[in-house]
């Protein structure tokens, strides 16, 4: 094992323990608040977390099949973002 | 030092970025005492450090030999939608009351009005 691959190996354990923390502190701020504003901010910031953690179990596996999983995740995110946002704004998402 | 060697470290330093972007963006969302103060720190450094992470995804997808460049469509889609996303809230935390209030635009009595403006006569 060569010192490109142990480093490879070492950037991978961190990137998934930064990642998995990121969600965790996340999920603290979600839980704080204060305000509604802060809660839609800590989901976005979750999704965004949770994308770079599909990615890296892609990397991790050497697979190909996850990119699919990772863009729907980004639609998803994004779309339930503005939703959430428009409903604090209007009252209604659709009007 | 073969190619092989140098994109492995690249793979690995592109990864060490995006982590440590990824988690200066969360201990920003943590730490920040305003709404409109923590609003900034996930949506731009978190991009950034998930652009890194998926420039390592490009990169180990050509060391495997299988050089893949779908990556870049969810770059992409991250770079737009994010400062979106980040527009919305803050229209969200404008909204609340929760952050102070901009100031009042100017009064101007020429734009989007038939009346032109003095120095075009």
């Amino acid at each position: 094992m060569s010192a490109a691959t142990e480093l490879m190996n070492f950037a991978i354990i961190v990137a998934f323990v930064t990642l998995g923390f990121g969600q965790i502190l996340s999920m603290v701020r979600l839980a704080l608040g204060p305000t509604s504003g802060d809660r839609i901010l800590a989901l976005d910031t979750m999704v965004i977390n949770a994308l770079g953690l599909v990615v890296m179990l892609g990397i991790y596996q050497g697979a190909q099949i996850y990119f699919e999983v990772s863009l729907m995740i980004a639609m998803l995110g994004f779309v339930s973002t503005v939703a959430l946002a428009r409903f604090m704004l209007r009252g209604d998402i659709i009007e | 030092m073969s190619m092989e060697i140098l994109g492995t470290y690249a793979v690995a330093i592109f990864l060490l970025i995006g982590s440590g972007f990824a988690a200066v963006a969360v201990i920003g969302l943590l730490k920040f005492n305003d709404p409109m103060t923590r609003l900034h720190a996930p949506t731009k450094v978190g991009t950034i450090g998930i652009g890194a992470l998926l420039l390592a995804s490009i990169g180990h997808s050509m060391l495997l030999g299988e050089t893949s460049m779908h990556e870049l469509l969810i770059m992409g889609f991250l770079f737009v939608t994010a400062p979106i996303s980040a527009n919305f809230i803050a229209k969200v935390n404008i909204h609340l009351g929760v952050c102070e209030t901009p100031p009042a635009p100017q009064r101007d009595v020429t734009w989007a009005t038939l009346k032109r403006p003095e120095e075009d006569i």
